[in-house]
């Protein structure tokens, strides 16, 4: 065995972990939120992401067609396309629950988890639809924006690029700015309140139906902001690269406690290390017998495991069945 | 007008019977018709809804699945696929339909024990089992096909038992979660165990995969008719499907009047008081996951006979979407429910949409214009054929707002919306 | 309670009937025309794929549909979406049979849904011809009615393998492949050619992920292959290749036909430029019948063929070509399927991927290979592809066991 190889990789695989897990924990949220007021799964969450990394590429497309992308600063380009990204995304959650999820308040959990799925198939090939008439291709690239490419290596192995600061900055930034919203305003204590108990709520004069409409406003703005960290870093985006982000977050969102912010958190990380472990040593380690391909295999493994033994996720509390 | 008719019934039989005989002789006459073939769907349905003395109705049932439908299948090839895939499906949602609309744990993977079938079959009924134990003694002869039946549900079964052991403390969505990843865990398997050492022959799939034999040939030979194969095959597989079906509603009718019936449903509703009035949880539970499963193994092993192929795309977490929303449409706990949504989804993916798509194909290619604008000029980004999953979407949206208990629901579950209706506030 | 759902039953019923006589009136019309059928995924991840197997294939038929309708025949295109699932393959299948005018199927796009759609053809007799599908049991079960046009992978891989070593005397690879039935086999060959052929295989991983290859990267970086081989779709290698780049990796990038599409500069840009690929499609600026396909096919859907068009487009020529030689053998009659299979099987074709004959069990008899090499990193550019070298090799005869 390669011992000065399995050590020389380490401190990129942790970051390379790190970034992936950033972007799991952004999209994790809007599950953990949704799920924390209406106890339900927002099946819909992963194509809500896409939209964002599509309103992302489109924007960013618009401004290479005018020549601007060259003229203005990256960093104020990528600031501007994160929260028109993040708008997009949000309104769209209202929209959809709005539409297909409140009629159904009430009605057993199965049901809105149907017709979050409908939803989502609905907007896979709705996206697709647009772009192929606007576009004509529905595999879209982002812009290389060279400025975002500017690598540091540190090491022979460790190599950082801007882009990828950019993500870790831009996700801790917000992750931190949830956490302030949630714990520390007004809006932030009625969200909790809707989500511990939607009647006494009420009673204590939330708008249930505001907060709950507001919830998926933040949850969807997470995901559009992940939607277009996710094109800016990794490039090619299509109507279904949303799926399998989307599978894992909620596996995330899981892991760390669902229903549970900093669990979330914690449980995007937590995934996104595993993985991009798993990837790059299985194979080193067993001699090429199994390969980067039983990352996923390993990542529910420890899921299944994590969850023996601590049933309610990392962070999960132990919360009173639902009456 | 149809209700009152239905509800007599004397009327009710001869409407039926007229309707059963105009379709069958509708689809003679236009085989290629897809509407003529839904029409006869549609009065086998109109059966169900029927009044008349329930050896009528079985009889009926019996002549219009085991002698009209074969005789329209076999006057259009096509027809026959289609109730042979609803047949799997049905059977396959029914298996769900044991988890989760009775027991009430969401599985989210539960193709994976449909695969764990067809695998169990492809791999000792191809020469792929060599690969693995060497020599040259597999595959074995197509008669053991019945015992890999058994087989299946027992393998698969104990699969079912594997999941279920390290998940049972886990409630609703984590058991959720478990479950999917399980099925994405046996796909996984499924497409990478071609080495170290080769047991499922990774994604190039396993053929050719023998089929039952026609024991019924010297008969058939007999009775002076000449066996093709190409005709018989897909009216053998369709009575081993209807045969499967017919079990597993069988096993569901009886077990939902069970003790054990009524233990599931009493997790279902609720655990705490369930577990208080002494309902083993734990076997219960393990029970509902075998008992499930074991379905899926046994259709699986059918599958893969039928397909002759098979490779892990057959078992994607699609699959299990797809049977999960059979299972809700239809009406959760629901048998008739089940079969009803397996169906529908069936025939809309299958037959429906792909329908609608070639019937717009083919006014394109006739010429026809809609207010002086040609249809040919339809931009292809615009094709139909491309955006059925939308429009399923759309379907599975609108029936849940409209319908949230299924198409026919569970007389209890049914009950229980309604209440919940009518209190204001959750 | 039964009786309040039957309200919305005449009202289905209402519906459905006004369907009714528009599709019996186009079933009796249906005198004197042939079908020519493409199965492809035309929904889902691999549309786009899918899709340039039908425009392919609705290109020829206009092209080239003249013979025919000289013979009297009217000649459509009916397209169906496979989705990429064998059951809805098999499904459709059973659709195509049912429908007697349709004499040829081109198709599929996955060799996972073409194995076994093709055992339902064989019960008719149909003839497909695939555009895309390397898996060699396809042919290898040596079915009259199944062919193809495009190579096998273990001819593929080999070609590779032989480029690698002759003219870029690789001494150490690395070989990524997509976990599909195409993309793994054409990495295995690849691996065990260039393996006999002394160039050390420094790694072999398989991996579905479509975005995030960093944990792949890295560990290949580390090892510092001389040439990276992804058996794969442009899809999925072009991020890759790209990312690899971004991160460092100097080797030089090689892949099978999957590469073949303007796509692959426009998402990986600068990354691929000076990458070599496999074909059996000519460079454009060499073979006029290319250029001209790629002309026609961007004038009329306005973008650049994907990978498997020209083949979809080949494999139609093909079919055309037999059933104009089956009408005419049959007296000006329609020909039966059968007829028509074995008159594809006699079909010798000169088209865009060069000259096709069938052997004995459907494989094009000798494939003539090209490995070009991307010459710019500009989309629009990548007609300018040249070509560094041609192999010509035959497919491994029929094993009779």
């Amino acid at each position: 065995m390669d011992f000065p190889l399995l050590i020389g990789i380490f401190p990129q695989v942790l970051l390379d972990g790190l970034i992936l897990g950033f972007m799991y924990a952004l999209i994790a949220l809007g599950y953990t939120m949704v799920y924390g007021v209406l106890e339900f799964i927002n099946f819909a969450h992963s194509e809500i992401f896409v939209v964002g990394a599509f309103v992302g590429v489109e924007i960013l497309l618009t401004l290479q067609a005018a020549g601007l992308l060259e003229i203005f600063s990256p960093f104020l380009v990528l600031l501007v396309v994160l929260l028109l990204g993040m708008l997009a995304s949000g309104l769209l959650a209202v929209t959809v629950e709005r539409v297909a999820y409140r009629p159904l308040r009430g009605a057993p959990r199965l049901i809105p988890l149907i017709s979050a799925i409908g939803v989502s198939f609905f907007l896979q090939d709705a996206v697709r639809l647009v772009e192929s008439i606007w576009r004509n291709a529905f595999n879209l690239v982002y812009p290389t924006m060279d400025t975002l490419n500017i690598r540091y290596s540190f090491t022979e192995t460790l190599d950082v690029s801007v882009k990828s600061l950019v993500v870790i900055v831009a996700s801790l930034l917000m992750l931190w700015g949830l956490h302030a919203l949630v714990n520390r305003t007004k809006i932030g204590k009625a969200i909790r309140a809707v989500a511990e108990d939607q009647a006494t709520a009420s009673l204590m004069g939330i708008n249930v139906n505001r907060m709950i409409s507001l919830t998926f406003l933040i949850g969807g703005a997470m995901g559009g902001a992940a939607g277009v960290l996710f094109g800016v870093q990794y490039s090619l985006i299509n109507p279904y690269t949303g799926f399998i982000p989307g599978l894992k977050a909620f596996t995330a969102a899981v892991l760390g406690g669902i229903g549970n912010i900093p669990g979330a958190m914690l449980g995007g990380l937590v995934l996104g290390l595993l993985e991009a472990f798993a990837a790059s040593y299985l194979s080193l380690l067993t001699g090429g017998a199994f390969g980067a391909e039983y990352k996923d295999i390993f990542a529910f493994s420890i899921l299944i495991l994590i969850l023996i033994f601590r049933p309610k996720g990392l962070l999960g509390e132990v919360v009173r069945e639902r009456a | 007008m149809i209700t009152s008719l239905l509800s007599r019934p004397v009327p009710a039989t001869i409407l039926v019977i007229a309707l059963l005989g105009i379709t069958a002789y509708a689809v003679s006459h236009f085989p290629r018709s897809i509407v003529a073939f839904m029409l006869f769907q549609a009065s086998i349905l109109l059966l169900y809804f029927a009044s008349m003395p329930a050896w009528l109705k079985g009889l009926l049932t019996a002549g219009a699945l085991g002698v009209l439908m074969p005789v329209v299948g076999s006057i259009n090839g096509y027809y026959l696929e289609i109730a042979i895939q609803v047949g799997i499906f049905v059977a396959l949602a029914l298996g769900l339909n044991i988890v989760v609309g009775l027991a009430g744990l969401l599985d989210l993977g539960y193709v994976a024990f449909f695969a764990v079938g067809a695998y169990t079959w492809a791999i000792f009924g191809s020469p792929q089992a060599n690969q693995i134990f060497g020599g040259s003694a597999f595959p074995v002869p197509p008669a053991w096909f019945f015992v890999f039946l058994l087989l299946g549900v027992g393998v698969a079964a104990s699969a079912g038992i594997l999941l279920g052991l390290p998940v049972l403390r886990l409630h609703g969505d984590y058991l959720a979660i478990v479950t999917l990843g399980f099925g994405e865990v046996i796909r996984v398997l499924a497409n990478n165990l071609d080495k170290p050492i080769n047991f499922t022959n990774g994604p190039k799939g396993i053929t050719p995969i023998s089929r039952p034999p026609i024991f019924f040939d010297p008969a058939l030979r007999a009775l002076g008719i000449d066996p093709n194969p190409n005709v018989v095959y897909p009216l053998y597989l369709y009575f081993l499907v209807l045969l499967i079906v017919g079990v597993t509603i069988l096993v569901n009718r009886r077990v939902e009047d069970s003790h054990v019936g009524r233990a599931w449903e009493a997790i279902r509703e609720d655990q705490t008081a369930a577990q208080a009035m002494g309902v083993p949880l734990v076997r219960m539970k393990l029970m509902a996951f075998a008992c499930g499963a074991s379905f899926a193994g046994a259709v699986g092993v059918l599958f893969s006979a039928k397909q002759v192929f098979i490779n892990p795309e057959s078992f994607t977490f699609m699959e299990s979407i797809g049977v999960l929303a059979m299972v809700i449409l239809g009406g959760m706990g629901s048998i008739p429910g089940a079969i009803l949504g397996a169906t529908v989804v069936t025939v809309l993916n299958l037959q429906v949409l792909k329908g609608l798509s070639l019937w717009l194909n083919e006014l394109r290619n006739a010429g026809v214009t809609i207010f002086g604008w040609s249809l040919a000029n339809l931009p292809t980004q615009l094709e139909p054929a491309k955006y059925e999953r939308m429009v399923f979407g759309l379907i599975l949206v609108l029936m849940m707002i409209f319908r949230p208990q299924g198409i026919l629901p569970a007389q209890r579950r049914h009950r229980e919306l309604r209440d919940a209706a009518a209190r204001p506030e959750n | 309670m039964r009786t309040v759902r039957l309200r919305y039953l005449p009202v289905a019923l209402a519906a459905l009937a006004l369907v009714l006589p528009v599709t019996s009136l186009t079933d009796a019309q249906s005198k004197g025309t042939i079908k020519i059928a493409t199965q492809s995924p035309l929904s889902g991840g691999q549309a786009a794929l899918g899709e340039g197997i039908k425009l392919g294939t609705q290109l020829a038929i206009e092209k080239l549909k003249g013979p025919i309708e000289k013979l009297g025949f009217k000649v459509e295109l009916v397209p169906f979406d496979d989705q990429a699932k064998p059951d809805v393959g098999v499904a459709n299948a059973a659709n195509v049979i049912a429908d007697k005018d349709i004499l040829v199927v081109v198709g599929h796009l996955n060799s996972g849904v073409a194995i076994p759609a093709s055992e339902k053809y064989k019960e008719a007799q149909l003839a497909m011809i695939s555009p895309a599908n390397t898996n060699p049991t396809v042919t290898d079960r040596n079915y009259l009615n199944v062919s193809r046009v495009c190579g096998r992978d273990d001819v593929q891989g080999v070609v590779g393998a032989e480029f690698a070593k002759t003219t870029l005397k690789a001494k150490t690879a690395y070989v990524i492949h997509d976990k599909t039935t195409y993309g793994q086999g054409v990495a295995e060959f690849f691996k065990a050619d260039a393996e006999k052929k002394g160039i050390k295989i420094l790694g072999f991983e398989g991996t579905e992920e479509k975005s995030n290859f960093d944990p792949i990267i890295t560990p290949m970086k580390a090892k510092n292959p001389d040439l990276i081989y992804f058996g794969g779709i442009y899809d999925q290698a072009a991020p890759f290749f790209k990312q690899a780049r971004e991160k460092g990796v100097k080797a030089t990038f090689m892949g099978p036909d999957g590469m073949d599409s303007s796509d692959l500069t426009k998402i990986a840009g600068k990354a691929v430029q000076g990458m070599y690929y496999t074909s059996v499609a000519g460079p454009v600026s060499v073979y006029p019948a290319a250029k001209e396909f790629a002309k026609q096919y961007k004038d009329k859907f306005k973008k650049d063929p994907e990978p498997f068009a020209a083949q979809a487009y080949d494999a139609t020529a093909i079919g055309l070509k037999a059933i104009e030689a089956a009408i005419k053998a049959s007296g000006g009659k329609v020909p039966s399927r059968e007829q028509v299979s074995v008159a594809v099987r006699k079909t010798k074709h000169t088209g865009i991927t060069g000259t096709i004959e069938f052997d004995e069990k459907g494989d094009p008899k000798k494939a003539l290979y090209f490995v070009l090499q991307v010459a710019s990193d500009d989309p629009g550019k990548w007609g300018d592809n040249k070509e560094v070298k041609r192999l010509s090799i035959a497919a491994p005869p029929l094993k009779k066991s």
